[in-house]
């Protein structure tokens, strides 16, 4: 059965500038799986646990986020502060019985580069691997 | 501040299996100040529960409020802006808000989010410790202000056991014994001797043992 995930992408406005000088379909053209949603961000320090949640609850399959390097961060210790939610989150979802991999967090390079289309593109292929997230209820 | 932190999911989730509509509660209180209960918590706990119920294949509503406390009365009656909306209330609160809740609401089912720990405090961000249990009789003018009866592992008030090793505690090498803290406390305080006074034989009866207790304070009352 062939499935297309839903995935979104929490983008802080550093990690994701090349969404903005070449648009979807420049970044379409550099290899961004359309399962992925970009939601830009002004720091990913600013997202909540409740935010990551909220995601899962709207259907998505499978979250992550991209903030700075963890010690190279424009705003300190935004993206360190993201790490630790996406944490949380990672536990809530073993909780619920969830595979915790469906949420990550990745440490990417500021500005133009190809680690940015390639986190995409793990989480693509993770998520399709995963099949379909049991929290949309769908297997019942 | 009383410290509290949320029981696992799937208890809560078996509290709830029945419900279909939730009131999910929160304290601006100490579980606000200890990250276990306040709106943000409320937020969280909420998702949470419409996940795992969805996973489950069942719907719920939930609506998610908070009161500025759940230990006065005053507060608990504003539980009424709801009424009528929900079929039983999981309150973020510490026990101390449950009760409230159970005292006040004879009718409304409650049921708690959190497992209430100790009275403590947050020594760094994200970290909590005990530091008094409200034992009624307190002895910290004593004991250097460090208190024997909730951060010594066996309670005792006259000293160390045989147990204490570098300053840690024999129950566990990460725990400080507070009576060797103690000691070198009232040293920099200049007032070791102090270690020399017996404390006479305790009565616990403040301390709980004499049955739940009551502070009334006549110059308060109307
Ligand atoms: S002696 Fe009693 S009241 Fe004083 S800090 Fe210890 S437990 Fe609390
Ligand atoms: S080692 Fe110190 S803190 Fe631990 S039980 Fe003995 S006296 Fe109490």
């Amino acid at each position: 059965m062939s499935f297309t995930p839903d995935i979104q992408a929490f983008c802080c406005h550093y990690t994701s500038q090349q969404t903005v000088a070449e648009g979807r379909e420049g970044l379409k053209n550099d290899g961004l799986p359309d399962s992925v949603t970009l939601n830009r961000l002004v720091c990913t320090g600013k997202l909540q646990v409740s935010a990551l949640l909220k995601a899962f609850e709207d259907g998505a399959d499978g979250v992550y986020v991209a903030g700075c390097p963890a010690d190279e961060c424009h705003n300190m210790k935004g993206s360190k502060r993201a790490a630790k939610r996406v944490q949380a989150v990672k536990r809530a979802l073993k909780e619920l019985g969830v595979e915790p991999e469906r949420v990550e967090m990745y440490h990417l390079p500021r500005g133009f580069h190809m680690e940015f289309v390639e986190a995409a593109q793990e989480m693509d292929k993770r998520i399709k691997d995963l099949g379909p997230c049991p929290l949309k209820g769908e297997n019942k | 501040m009383i410290v509290a932190e949320r029981k696992p999911i799937d208890e809560i989730l078996g509290m709830v299996q029945d419900a279909e509509r939730i009131l999910v509660l929160g304290c601006r209180g100490c579980v606000t100040v200890c990250s276990a209960g306040g709106e943000r918590e409320v937020e969280i706990l909420a998702s949470l529960i419409r996940l795992g119920m969805k996973k489950q294949g069942k719907q719920v509503e939930i609506i998610e409020g908070s009161l500025v406390r759940q230990c006065d009365k005053e507060y608990i009656d504003g539980i009424d802006q709801w009424q009528g909306r929900y079929d039983i209330i999981i309150s973020t609160a510490c026990g101390v808000g449950v009760n409230f809740i159970a005292n006040l609401r004879p009718t409304d089912r409650v049921y708690p989010a959190l497992n209430t720990s100790f009275l403590g405090g947050s020594p760094e961000q994200g970290v909590w410790t005990e530091q008094c249990a409200g034992c009624g009789n307190c002895v910290l003018h004593l004991t250097g202000g460090l208190c024997p009866v909730a951060r010594c592992a066996k309670s005792l008030m006259n000293g160390p056991c045989g147990g204490s090793v570098n300053g840690k505690c024999e129950i566990n090498p990460q725990v400080e014994c507070v009576w060797q803290s103690i000691h070198d406390r009232l040293g920099r305080l200049d007032n070791q001797e102090m270690m020399n006074d017996i404390m006479p034989i305790r009565d616990w009866s403040t301390a709980g043992h004499g049955g739940p207790r009551k502070t009334l304070r006549d110059d308060l009352t109307i």
